[in-house]
């Protein structure tokens, strides 16, 4: 099942021209009989920081790599500005790269790593080392100019890939997982250490991650990959809001998906007979069979909202900030989330018989599941 | 093992005990030998006797110079030809061999299956007078019509090179197989050209790779004298034809001895001067 990228529109309250840094137009890769990426239009505007998600293989890193000049796609058009750069060796694009592996050289001093690109550009003695040491002044390394890449922590050497991709002021800052090798408290710091400076300097930032958490936090705009193709483009609100596609519905977050049948303008009917009501937008033309999602945590259990459900209990665990239900209906299995606001409230047991309701704004459509993976 | 549990310090030791004995036996005994016959006086007849005979020094260095200096000088260039040669080819096995590397590498070492002797007398083979090489340089008027490859010093330097080739490319095809790829990537990245990476990137990296295979190939080649003797004149021969000649046919024990503690000297020096030149902090840094 294709679902052509829905591309929205520029966020609201910008001014001014929208400026495109980077234009894919049907760029497929191919790798023998891998087809790697497939057919991939997109389009990432200046300034913003945008995230490629998706799982293992799915092809971001070679999508990056294809902006990079390390990979030339088997077919299709790259643009960076205005500027085709199909053919063009990475030294020759405007883009730098912070590698996974960070990839710094092993020979040469911090300084020396940081004044690589620099110095090929040809830039002049006299400035470049007051730009370096600026460099490293930003990414917290002052005074570790001396030292080689591996008298430094993974997070030292992290920054200082950064610096070394920045210092060179790029069109486009390319992040292949460069938080993937760190702990878990060095990735939630440099997540926000890496936003601040792309706020602070205001170069593109494209970012690939699997981690859609990482993603969410950091990106303006959020490309959803998935076999090599984008299932979904937009802000990290709408794809968790409005999820398009069943696989970005589950990529992102947890999602209830009832398999239904349209009946209506903004009318799904379950297969239990059960009418669920959405917003007319979010069936946006479709017919026939569909799956209806609703997220966990904007289900209540005291009733009150339009639609409702009818189920028993079967797990309840307390997570501290809320406590999980599982809950089983003539629909199938939801999960749900109930806020614990007032201490002590009494929630529901295992076995207690009771009636979800959710509103139609928080119910979202997708294709059919049945039938595909 | 109750010993070696108490005494834990001394592992690292015992470990080492069989090649310092080895060394000690059969390397360091021989060569105290040598210096001690390096100082003697008399002649086979007569027999030798130690005599502090400092002469013998002097005379292997007045009698022997040019001997010593077409020596390091063949082995220089021939050192620097299989650096010139071999890089392209390790360069290239590491970096494009992909799943033929292996068999690349057997063919860099095949010509090991022959005997050295054989080898070089293939040589004479290939550059004698009327060989294929010789017409085709006469031919290409590279060569004089009298012109001559076999008993020249090109000759020499040219079986030295190609004789010692394996020295030079294993050593380079390892220092530069280590190399991470996505070195490169990331210098391409940082502007670099393809020649500014390999110049800043894949050539330092390697440098250790070079220093290996130049000393690998220097030290052999100065005192080599096969080469000499089978493709060059007796204006060719290097300092190992005459230390060979004195030890096997002339019996001369003293001179020959002395002599190859000049040619050690001489190495030695040689080694350190590169050693300083190549900067020892890119080495080990
Ligand atoms: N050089 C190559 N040769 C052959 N196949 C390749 C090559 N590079 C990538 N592929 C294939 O292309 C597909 C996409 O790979 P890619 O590295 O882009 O995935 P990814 O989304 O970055 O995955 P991950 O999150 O694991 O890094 C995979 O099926 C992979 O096996
Ligand atoms: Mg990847």
């Amino acid at each position: 099942m294709a679902v052509e990228p829905r591309v929205a529109p520029a966020p609201a309250g910008q001014t001014g021209p929208r400026i495109v840094d980077v234009r894919l137009e049907g760029v497929t890769k191919r790798f023998d009989d891998v087809v790697a990426v497939d057919d991939l239009s997109l389009e990432i505007e200046q300034g913003s920081f945008f995230a490629l998600l998706g799982p293992s293989g799915c092809g971001k890193t070679t999508t990056l790599r294809m902006i990079g000049g390390f990979e030339e796609p088997t077919s299709g058009t790259i643009f960076l500005g205005d500027r085709d750069v199909v053919g063009l060796p990475p030294y020759r694009r405007d883009v730098n790269t912070v590698f996974q592996s960070y990839a710094l050289f092993p020979h040469l001093s911090i300084f020396e790593n940081v004044a690589f690109g620099l110095r090929r550009q040809g830039a002049e003695r006299k400035g470049l080392r007051g730009r370096v040491l600026e460099m490293l002044h930003l990414v917290e390394l002052e005074g570790m100019e001396r030292r080689k890449p591996r008298q430094l922590s993974g997070g030292q050497q992290q920054r200082v890939a950064l610096a070394r991709a920045l210092v060179c002021s790029p069109r486009v800052l390319l992040l292949d997982e460069p938080l993937g090798a760190l702990d878990l408290k060095l990735r939630k710091q440099m997540q926000l250490f890496l936003k601040r400076i792309q706020h602070d300097i205001g170069i593109t930032f494209i970012h690939v991650t699997h981690d859609q958490e990482e993603a969410m936090t950091m990106a303006d705009r959020i490309a959803v990959m998935n076999k090599g193709r984008i299932d979904q483009l937009g802000s990290p609100d709408e794809l968790y809001e409005r999820p398009e596609t069943p696989f970005v519905a589950g990529f992102l977050g947890v999602s209830n998906l009832l398999p239904g049948t349209v009946a209506g303008a903004d009318v799904v009917r379950l297969d239990d007979g059960t009418q669920v009501h959405v917003a007319a937008e979010a069936l946006q033309g479709r017919t026939g069979r569909v799956a209806v999602g609703i997220r966990p945590e904007k289900i209540r259990i005291d009733g009150g909202d339009a639609n409702t459900l009818p189920g028993t209990v079967s797990e309840s665990a307390y997570v501290g900030v809320a406590t999980q239900y599982i809950v089983e209906t003539g629909s199938g299995r939801l999960t749900v989330y109930v806020q614990n606001v007032r201490p002590g409230a009494e929630g529901a047991a295992p076995g207690d018989r009771l009636t979800l309701s959710w509103s139609p704004d928080a119910t979202f459509v997708v294709d059919s599941t049945e039938g595909s993976a | 093992m109750g010993f070696l549990h108490r005494h834990r310090g001394l592992t690292p030791y015992l470990l080492l005990a069989p090649g310092v004995v080895w060394l000690g036996l059969f390397f360091l005994v021989p060569l105290g030998f040598l210096a001690y016959q390096s100082l003697e006086s008399g002649s086979i007849d007569f027999g030798y006797a130690f005599s502090w005979s400092w002469g013998n020094y002097w005379n292997a260095i007045r009698n022997y110079r040019g001997h010593f200096e077409r020596s390091l000088e063949y082995a220089g260039i021939a050192t620097v030809l299989a650096l010139v040669v071999s890089y392209p080819v390790a360069y290239w096995i590491a970096f494009r061999g992909g799943r033929w590397k292996n068999l690349l590498l057997l063919f860099i070492v095949a010509p090991f299956f022959v005997t050295y002797l054989i080898r070089t007398l293939a040589w004479q083979t290939i550059l004698a007078d009327h060989g294929l090489v010789v017409r085709t340089l006469h031919h290409l008027h590279v060569l004089g019509s009298t012109g001559r490859l076999l008993n020249t010093a090109t000759a020499v330097v040219a079986g030295i090179t190609y004789n010692f080739l394996p020295f030079m490319a294993l050593p380079l095809y390892v220092s530069l197989e280590q190399i991470d790829g996505r070195l490169i990537e990331a210098a391409e990245d940082l502007y670099a050209s393809r020649w500014k990476a390999f110049l800043r990137v894949t050539l330092p990296l390697s440098l250790p790779g070079v220093v290996a295979g130049t000393l690998l190939t220097f030290i052999p080649a100065a005192g080599d004298f096969i080469n000499a003797q089978l493709l060059g004149s007796p204006t060719n021969h290097m300092i190992g034809n005459v230390i060979q000649s004195k030890f096997l046919e002339l019996t001369d024990y003293p001179a020959a001895a002395s002599m190859s503690f000049v040619l050690m000297a001489a190495i030695i020096v040689a080694v350190l001067a590169y050693a300083r030149a190549v900067g020892t902090e890119q080495l080990t840094g």
